[in-house]
């Protein structure tokens, strides 16, 4: 199998470049997942950068371009992706190196869209009564792990990504407004209501193809500018 | 180049170390009480493993069936086997509610009832009434309650404004001139920069160390970088030979499949597509403790009746359960079942087989989260500026095995009471940061991995773990005896050898994982001498060490817990706490589930 991987250590190196591996077809089986293949590479290649860490989906941390699509590695199986497989960071944000991005700006988006709950003062001897009709809204938005792999495949987020929030922020923030229990509905979306912050998604819808838990984040900006018509 | 003295300095009123849920809890309090506190992690923090926590979090709310502290206090002191410390479970036990309300006040998205409260499941190991019927105490999100938990602190900690030190590792512990614990010296991943970060109040979050088994649950950076540190420093670690085997990991693989799939009315069968529980746990079945469900399928397996061409796992079946449910409440694990095994658990089993998952020793800690190492007349003395919860601390709530639901309360509440801890300190005397650091050991440790010249070995810090794997999964499994474990601690030997003469090739410093993985195998290694010489030397089975040449619980002889001391493998003993404040205790009896 062979993998051509982009490749780039800014203390050497004055661009990217691509790299071609090929890994012995006899170390991998049917069910191997591109991560496991990543782990061999950097046994021939200690110094190959990757982010990675639980192996099962949930943390977010290793998003990269596979094949022209944004992936987690650890839930990509091999068997999907034929016998070349070309890897790059994800799209759009600065390289650290090699297939690692500085996620700064992403993480600056999601901040900025208030992403924590604000209810009614504490009483420790109750909790919010919520049901399982208004919890039930938080589904699709709350499983969000963060990875990047919908921000980096935005058209409208690769142009503005200083003034666009990108999809997962959105999709955050649309978690919060909809949420029975917080008190800053309508202050969130009063600060949502803005031509670049909101309104730069164009609906491309990248990122729902792109989100390896399958959410769809389009859908989820799609209705949080719905309940800005209503409610404001 | 070699590094020498000269390193930049921080100051801080407090260091946390690890952001998963126990360093967040704490850090969102300390910053709260506007302490200078750095949040350092070597992932962004939502990375961190409790991430991957499933099935929930205990509390005796009641919501589902009556519940009571109490019973939520015997039964973990039952399911500890009798080795968890009365004082600091009836603590725990005590703060759940009030703790599992805050996190719902968070933002936590817990599941719901119809009432609109908080939705709990049965769990393995719980009941009412001191031993009667089956409780329902875990409060859940779904399947992805440790996601949930972690996102939602993670949220409030950026709404205080905590100070994060993404991507930094840390090396080491430095003591000031009296020998007392007083900076942390970490390297930012980003850049390969040492810097010191120096405060009187160093609290340790790093998690737990599953890597040392080839097969586990845990995420690749649980190698128990805190657990080293401790060791190397000079303190002891407690209880290390008890780590917990889940029963359903995913066959081959490892990936968790969480209780709640037996919670929600899951059951395991052989190849003859028997419901074996029955025979192990006739009262209980499929919800006994963990040990006890991983021992069976261990056994099953033994005797020839694992399913599949190699006869090597056994079925979980979901497929009696309503869709709906499977959907609402299990929608993580049919993500798993169907991405790593290409099965849909509602029409096809799911394979298990029990996987290293969780580890009940660590940092002796007091309920403070004080890190306590005995003195020169064997008292258990509390360590000047050292801290330890979650994972990487035994304070000791889990004993010899760990009820499913009790991590994630173990590190919110021990989360919260150790920031109080330190907040209490400073209040009392302010941080001063005048104190001479010794940084003779860990310049040597970093100089050591700059060799390249007179490196003659050809081996590798990645062949080296993978063999450390081995010889942990072989030496100290599910079932252990004396041949077998001294043969490991033989082979640690021979690993720690050639610890001591691999050399790395990447020396670059942006992103160098080469470097890392040799700090984290140094620490790994460390944990697998505590692991194998505590079991060695624990001559009875408790809990999760089961010794097929010592069959029985051995109150008389051991009832205590390990103490391992990395100077010359040195092991002492300390009592088990038996004297709970506001509940009689629970005398040791024999565990029948």
């Amino acid at each position: 199998m062979k993998f051509i991987i982009s490749r780039y250590n800014p203390e050497s190196d004055q661009t990217p470049f691509d790299q071609t591996f090929e890994l012995d077809d006899a170390l991998l089986s049917a069910d191997s997942m591109l991560l496991d293949a990543l782990h061999l590479l950097r046994e021939q290649d200690p110094s190959i950068a990757y982010r990675s860490s639980c192996q099962e989906g949930v943390c977010g941390s290793d998003g990269m371009n596979v094949n022209g699509k944004n992936r987690l590695s650890c839930v990509t199986s091999l068997s999907e992706l034929g016998q070349t497989i070309t890897l790059r960071p994800l799209p759009g944000l600065p390289i650290i190196k090699d297939l690692i991005i500085d996620m700064t700006l992403f993480y600056k988006q999601y901040k900025a869209v208030k992403p924590y709950l604000e209810s009614i003062p504490l009483d420790l001897e109750h909790e919010h009564l919520q049901t399982p009709a208004e919890r039930a809204k938080l589904d699709g938005a709350y499983e969000c792990i963060m990875c990047g792999c919908c921000s980096t495949s935005c058209p409208s987020f690769w142009w503005n990504p200083d003034q666009f929030a990108g999809p997962a922020a959105l999709l955050a923030a649309k978690r919060f407004v909809v949420d029975s229990r917080d008190i800053k509905h309508i202050d969130r979306l009063k600060e949502l209501d803005s031509a670049t912050t909101t309104f730069r998604c164009r609906h491309i819808q990248n990122c729902t193809d792109a989100c390896p838990k399958g959410l769809n984040p389009s859908r989820a900006i799609q209705e949080l500018k719905s309940i800005m018509v209503k409610d404001l | 180049m070699t590094f020498t003295n000269s390193f930049s300095i921080e100051t801080f009123d407090a260091l946390v170390i690890g952001a998963g849920g126990a360093g967040m809890r704490s850090a969102l309090q300390l910053t709260e009480h506007g302490h200078k506190i750095a949040m350092i992690s070597k992932v962004f923090p939502t990375r961190s493993h409790t991430v991957a926590a499933q099935g929930g979090v205990n509390a005796a709310l009641g919501n589902v069936t009556p519940d009571k502290w109490e019973w939520h206090m015997y039964d973990t002191i039952k399911g500890s086997d009798f080795l968890g410390d009365q004082d600091a479970i009836e603590f725990m036990c005590r703060e759940a509610s009030e703790i599992v309300r805050e996190l719902e006040h968070f933002g936590v998205p817990f599941s719901r009832l119809d009432n609109g409260k908080v939705y709990q499941r049965a769990f393995g190991g719980q009941s009412q009434n001191y031993g009667e019927e089956q409780a329902h105490r875990t409060c859940a999100a779904a399947d992805r309650t440790g996601h949930a938990i972690l996102h939602s602190l993670y949220q409030q900690n950026l709404r205080l404004g905590t100070t994060f030190y993404d991507e930094f590792y840390a090396v080491d512990l430095l003591k000031n001139q009296d020998g007392e614990i007083n900076g942390v010296l970490v390297m930012n991943i980003h850049d390969g920069e040492y810097k010191i970060l120096q405060s009187p109040h160093i609290l340790l979050a790093t998690g737990g160390a599953g890597q040392v088994f080839r097969n586990n649950t845990n995420a690749s950076i649980n190698t128990g970088d805190g657990l080293g540190m401790v060791l190397r420093a000079g303190y002891p670690l407690q209880d290390m030979e008890f780590w917990q085997f889940h029963p359903t990991g995913v066959s081959g693989k490892g990936m968790l499949i969480s209780e709640a799939v037996r919670g929600e009315g899951g059951k395991l069968r052989n190849a003859l597509g028997e419901a074996f529980m029955e025979k192990y746990a006739p009262r209980v079945k499929d919800l006994a403790s963990r040990d006890v469900v991983a021992r069976a399928i261990a056994i099953e397996v033994n005797e020839g009746r694992g399913c599949g061409p190699d006869k090597d796992y056994v079925l979980l079946d979901i497929s009696h359960i309503p869709n709906e449910i499977i959907t609402e409440r299990l929608p993580g694990i049919r993500e798993i079942s169907q991405t790593f095994l290409g099965i849909d658990p509602v029409k096809d089993p799911i394979h298990v087989y029990p996987t290293c998952h969780y580890m009940m020793g660590g940092i002796p800690t007091n309920i403070s989260g004080q890190v306590v190492s005995p003195d020169k007349d064997g008292n258990q003395q509390p360590v000047k500026g050292l801290y330890a919860i979650g994972e990487c601390a035994c304070v000791s709530v889990h004993g010899a095995n760990r009820l499913g639901g009790n991590s994630l309360l173990d590190i919110v509440v021990f989360g919260r009471k150790t920031a109080l801890t330190i907040d209490e300190a400073l209040k009392k005397t302010p941080a001063q940061h005048n104190q001479t650091l010794n940084l003779t050991p860990v310049v040597n440790r970093l100089n050591r991995w700059l060799n390249k010249a007179e490196c003659g070995s050809n081996d590798t810090v990645v062949q080296i773990k993978k063999d450390l794997q081995l010889v942990m999964e072989r030496g100290c499994g599910v079932f252990r005896d004396q041949p077998t474990m001294q043969k490991a601690l033989e082979e640690l030997e021979v690993i720690q050898e050639r610890l001591e003469n691999v050399c790395i090739s990447d020396f670059s410093n942006v992103f160098n994982l080469e470097r890392l993985s040799a700090y984290e195998l140094e620490n790994l290694v460390t944990i697998g001498y505590a692991t194998v010489v505590s079991a060695l030397a624990r001559t009875e089975s408790r809990g999760a060490h089961s010794r097929v040449d010592y069959t029985e619980r051995n109150d008389d002889e051991w009832l205590k817990h390990t103490l391992y001391f990395q100077n010359n493998h040195t092991l002492t003993f300390k009592p088990v706490n038996l004297s709970p404040k506001h509940h009689e205790m629970i005398k040791p009896k024999p565990r029948v589930y």
